[in-house]
């Protein structure tokens, strides 16, 4: 165990952020003060996390075309690259594209990055390919996206919790603690191990969930189980729900998702009956072409029952990549400003441009969305110049061969990454950026709680901040960017003060001392905000609004040539895209190669057997992976882990109007097995 | 373009919102014959049963049609349609002009024609529904006359009033559309259970005071009689037109009649030879109507029908051809009648053909599914009635389980792991905790790794 010299930071992975104690022997211990995992606890991820530094795969130096380069060769080169570009095409031929996973001084820096010292509005980044559904909805539902407007810990004392799409027993093992008490509804295509922990277990065919939570919602109302007082009192809309539903009785959801009536009605009638329940939704839910209206269901669902705003219940999104919460709220996004600003509301605008010293004319709008922006480059509207910051799109975005195609078009690639990705094997210039325990910053976890990531080890010779790579670029580009946390931070703070998400009175020493401050915390004075909703919710009205929504089926439906559903999701010892967790050794003797889950029924009609490869191919591409034979997964249904180069190359674009989020989770693919 | 729709139920209603999601500009006059806003006829059996208040079988919102552009005229009947003029024209003498017409008109309940017959209520509308409730609030005993779906709904709905209830059918058993014998009994026996008298091979000769008199003489008793005798296609405009007409309206793939401007859907066509009852084939028509009339190439290549009961404790699911003999298909049906459970299911070329479904049972979506895709049945039929049964037994003991067995998912821990920790002097889960990290994950492996631990010890013989 780690000694009073070790330092006090958070795990590397998930927004769960479990806290832990990095000593200066590398060994890792778990923090008992962060309540997330105040028990001890940590998965195998957590407990190799000190493996990120010294598996000797770290990038040490620039590298231009592939040949080490000095830092100020590199960054002059792509400064200048960068103004050729700008000068020939104009600002919005370059792009940027950031990630989930940094943190929010990077967030914040990278959004100012590109609207002033690069005047571009094309920047998104690999979160709208996560809980961007779930935000838009939460947004339209209660006026503000805090995916868990509640402390996690709240989560212990309920009776019922309702799991839509989440598998938290593999991606945030420590987070099934808080659900020890509760009776748990797990709504998943497959029995995975969070719903082998539940009392009832709905398995709906991929892409139906819509229309479940639309049928649970129908015997809500008809059984007469409706929280009417507070749907009177805290709630508008509810007649024009009520219409919304006629059509949705359960016999017909029934036959589109294949749950039986009777458990729809178990669901419903125990979290009508529980004092103390809540309805979470997770990325099964979510990453559809209809995960906005989806989530607006179970939100629906919700607040029938009066869930939302009430100590000891509500509705929350549980978030993924580790700063997903705020990597959405600071500027990284297509269609936001600092403080979870919209990028078209003026007074948004003149604030923030006012924070930077620009004029807010000269604030570029709304630019593209993730993928919208990986199908553009390259093409002559599209951006020639992309920097890439904590993202791997050639193994997470959907339809990723043609993402690598575009990728290849593309006149500049600039990456910044810790190890060499397989979208940094294709930049023109690599920058070998810190991690983890060598840098200081903030990440905003799950619950809305801002936390504080201690530098604990020096980083390697060679090796620079993202700030770095920021403030160099931006300087030889004629503007001044700090590159210290603390100081953009500072920044931070004043950019989202008077926003939605305001920081303004988070501090890092509020932070270290308080074990975590929740936002809205606009003043030094303020206590920050655990459950914003109890009395009002963000609306201008303050009441909550039923949004109603119908389903409609996926995108991409099976047929002959393609009579399968393909369902994508993560495994315990592997994270995201596995440019971190694919070089560590116990997580690859636990987790070591892609495999394909499929029923016995589906692997005897198919003559595939335990082990065998296969090859899953849709109409975007093909995938070779190790047959796993399960009856925990649907006859009508193969599941692919999607760390590995593969999964994603089967995956459908089809885009959500709303939060044009891909429908990662459902498409229709051809098993074979591989001779 | 001018659309005029003639209904406004179920299809009509579902014809319109779709036509006007593909084309926000068409012109759209829907006239109902009913004076009430569309409503969800299948939901009336809730009504019914005192399970769904007539407000929540709405299926359109009173500011809808203004916020849509569509003019809806409620309470017109259309009397009549010009084919030369390209216009209708309703009882009250308005004419409304059409560049594209489309037929909804649905059904009538059929009335037997039998004395006194005026004295029961037919089972088809909300204003049907209503007076039945009604009447129920001060009747002594109900008979419902007609044992197919919506006679056993009704019949079912009025004893879950408190109401005594007899239900006559004149088949030899229930739902002999849907149903074999077997399964027609086992629903009456369920029925029976639930206050429900079935008498079955009876015909209803008149309708009296105090009952309903059967051939032969006898009086079933009881002051509220329902009529559920099945519904008659609405085709005489189309007939006054010289539209063709067999059962139905006739159509082809398009929906469309023998006059291309002319369409009909729902309950009132007839499409390949089959006129269809139930909702769901009624909305893929209109899905597939309002896409031609848009100026798509949907085609309508009939139905798969699924008939599912609602009736509050009887659990029955029947879809396709449920009746086909051995000689024709393989049949496999379990059957346990004491428990009211009956299920069977018809294979043909490796396909399910028809089911039946008595008595709850969790296979009833993956069935239908299965049904509704015409995928390929599984060589396990009987997993496929009852999931689990073939289903591997998971060693959990620390007896069984392989020492490669993973007892620690979160922290990958096997039980060799945790048996050499054991050998190297951890004696309890804490040690054993500290040697592997299990238990520091999700935490629900304690009780598997103190099992092991336990029984370790016991082999030993050391006490803890």
């Amino acid at each position: 165990m780690s000694g009073s010299d070790a330092t006090r930071t958070h795990c590397p992975y998930c927004a769960l952020q479990c806290g832990m104690e990095l000593g200066r022997e590398l060994s890792i211990a778990p923090r008992t003060d962060i309540p997330a995992n105040a028990s001890g606890a940590l998965c195998q991820k957590g407990w190799t996390a000190a493996e990120l530094l010294t598996n000797g795969e770290r990038l040490t130096t620039p590298l231009l075309h592939g040949e080490p380069v000095a830092w100020e060769v590199a960054l002059d080169h792509v400064a200048g690259r960068l103004s050729g570009i700008r000068a020939e095409h104009g600002p919005d031929a370059v792009a940027v594209f950031g990630g989930g996973g940094l943190t929010n001084e990077k967030a914040y820096a990278l959004g100012k990055f590109a609207r002033v010292a690069l005047g571009t509005g094309q920047i998104d980044y690999n979160g709208r390919f996560c809980m961007s559904s779930a935000a838009a909805a939460s947004t339209r539902a209660f006026g503000m996206d805090r995916g868990m407007p509640f402390p996690v810990t709240d989560l212990t004392g309920a009776d019922v919790v309702l799991l839509a799409g989440l598998n938290v027993a593999e991606t945030m093992p420590p987070f099934l603690r808080h659900l020890s008490g509760a009776r748990l509804i797990v709504i998943d295509p497959r029995r995975t191990r969070t719903a082998k922990e539940a009392w009832l277990h709905l398995q709906p065919a991929p892409g139906t969930d819509l229309a479940l939570a639309l049928g649970m919602t129908h015997l809500i109302l008809a059984d007469e189980l409706v929280d009417e007082e507070y749907v009177a009192a805290r709630t508008t809309g509810f007649e024009d729900l009520r219409t919304s539903l006629a059509g949705w009785w359960p016999e017909r959801v029934e036959r589109i998702t294949g749950v039986p009536v009777h458990h729809m009605r178990h669901a419903a009638r125990a979290l009508a009956a529980a004092g103390s329940a809540y309805v979470l939704t997770g990325r099964g839910v979510e990453q559809h072409a209809k995960g906005t209206d989806t989530v607006s269901a179970f939100v629906n669902l919700a607040l029938t029952l009066g869930l939302p705003g009430r100590h000891g219940s509500g509705y929350g999104c549980v978030t993924g990549q580790g700063n997903g919460q705020g990597g959405r709220e600071h500027g990284q996004k297509a269609d936001q400003l600092p403080g979870y600003r919209s990028i078209d509301d003026p007074a948004a605008r003149e604030h923030v441009a006012a924070v930077w010293g620009v004029r807010p004319g000269d604030l570029p709008g709304p630019g593209r969305s993730a993928y919208e922006l990986l199908d553009a480059l390259g093409t002559p509207r599209g951006p020639r110049a992309l920097l890439l910051f904590g993202s791997n799109p050639v193994v997470s975005a959907p339809a990723a061969e043609h993402v690598a195609e575009r990728i290849g078009a593309l006149d500049l690639l600039v990456a910044c990454d810790v190890v060499m990705s397989e979208t940094a094997a294709l930049a023109d210039v690599v920058f070998p950026v810190t991690q983890w325990a060598e840098e200081s910053g903030t990440m905003t976890n799950l619950e809305g709680r801002v936390l504080l990531r201690r530098r604990a080890v020096d980083p390697p010779p060679g090796v620079r901040s993202d700030l770095d790579v920021i403030a160099g670029l931006a300087g030889r580009l004629g503007h001044h960017f700090d590159s210290e946390p603390a100081a953009v931070f500072d920044e931070l703070r004043r950019a989202s003060a008077g926003g939605l998400a305001d920081y303004s009175g988070i501090t890092y020493e509020r932070i270290a001392g308080e074990t975590g401050v929740f936002w809205p915390c606009p003043s030094a004075d303020h206590p920050g905000t655990p459950r914003p909703f109890l009395d009002s919710f963000a609306t201008p009205d303050g009441r909550a609004r039923f949004v109603p929504v119908q389903h409609r089926p996926p995108a991409e439906e099976t047929d002959d040539d393609y009579p399968v559903h393909l369902t994508t999701g993560r495994v315990l010892a592997q994270y995201q895209s596995g440019a971190q967790t694919r070089r560590i050794a116990p997580l690859v003797r636990a987790a070591p190669e892609p495999y394909a889950e499929l029923h016995p029924d589906l692997a005897e009609q198919l003559g595939i057997a335990q082990g065998d490869v296969v090859r899953v191919s849709s109409r975007r591409g093909e995938a070779r992976a190790v047959a796993r034979i399960s009856d925990a997964i649907r006859r009508d249904t193969v599941f692919m882990p999607f760390h590995w180069e593969g999964a994603n190359r089967l995956t459908n674009p089809a885009l959500d109007p709303v939060s044009r989020m891909p429908e990662f989770k459902v498409c229709a693919v051809r098993v074979e097995r591989d001779s | 373009m001018r659309l005029v729709v003639v209904g406004n139920g179920m299809a009509g209603s579902r014809l319109v919102s779709e036509v006007r999601a593909r084309d926000p500009h068409m012109r759209i006059a829907v006239f109902g014959a009913e004076p009430c806003r569309p409503y969800n006829r299948v939901l009336l059996s809730n009504v019914l049963a005192g399970s769904s208040r007539p407000e929540q079988v709405r299926l359109v919102d009173a500011s809808w049609y203004e916020a849509h552009d569509v003019e809806a005229v409620l309470g017109a009947t259309v009397t009549g349609i010009d084919r030369e003029g390209g216009h209708v024209v309703t009882a009250c003498g308005r004419r409304e002009p059409y560049d594209l017409l489309v037929l909804a008109t649905g059904s009538d309940a059929i009335v037997p024609p039998i004395p006194g017959v005026e004295r029961a209520i037919p089972f088809r509308t909300l204003g049907d529904c209503e007076r039945i409730v009604a009447a129920a609030g001060h009747a002594r005993r109900a008979v419902v006359v007609g044992g197919g779906l919506l006679g056993v709904e009704a019949a079912r709905g009025l004893a879950g009033r408190g109401l005594p209830v007899t239900l006559l059918h004149l088949a030899g058993h229930l739902m002999e559309r849907q149903l074999d014998v077997e399964a027609g009994e086992v629903l009456g026996e369920t029925l029976a259970g639930l206050g429900v008298e079935i008498r079955t091979g009876v015909s209803a000769e008149a309708v009296l005071e105090d009952g309903v008199r059967l051939a032969g003489g006898e009086l079933v008793e009881g002051d509220l009689v329902v009529l559920a005798c099945g519904v008659r296609p609405v085709t005489w405009p189309a007939e006054r037109a010289g539209l063709r007409v067999r059962r139905g309206v006739v159509v082809d793939d398009e929906l469309r009649t023998d006059d291309p401007s002319i369409f009909a859907i729902g309950e009132c066509a007839e499409h390949d030879g089959t006129v269809y009852g139930l909702v769901a084939p009624a909305w893929e028509q209109a899905a597939v109507a309002a896409d031609v009339i848009a100026g798509g190439k949907a085609r309508y290549r009939g139905s798969r029908l699924v008939t599912r009961l609602k009736a509050r404790s009887v659990e029955l699911a029947a879809m396709g051809e449920t009746q086909l003999g051995e000689e024709h298909a393989e049949v496999v049906r379990f059957s346990h009648r004491a428990r009211g459970t009956y299920r069977k299911l018809v294979i043909r070329d490796g396909r399910l053909v028809g089911a039946i479904l008595l008595g709850e049972s969790d296979v009833v979506g993956t069935l239908t599914q299965l049904y509704d895709r015409g995928g390929p049945v599984p060589g396990d039929r009987a997993g496929l009635l009852f999931p689990g049964s073939s289903a591997t037994p998971v060693a959990d003991s620390p007896t069984l389980m392989p020492d490669a067995a993973k007892v620690c998912q979160c922290n990958n821990v096997t039980k060799g792991q945790i048996r050499a920790c054991w050998e190297a002097g951890a004696r309890d889960v804490a040690a054993v905790t500290a040697a592997t990290r299990a238990t520091t994950g999700c935490g629900t492996c304690r009780d598997a790794v103190e099992g092991i631990v336990d029984w370790l010890c016991e082999q030993e013989g050391v006490s803890v």
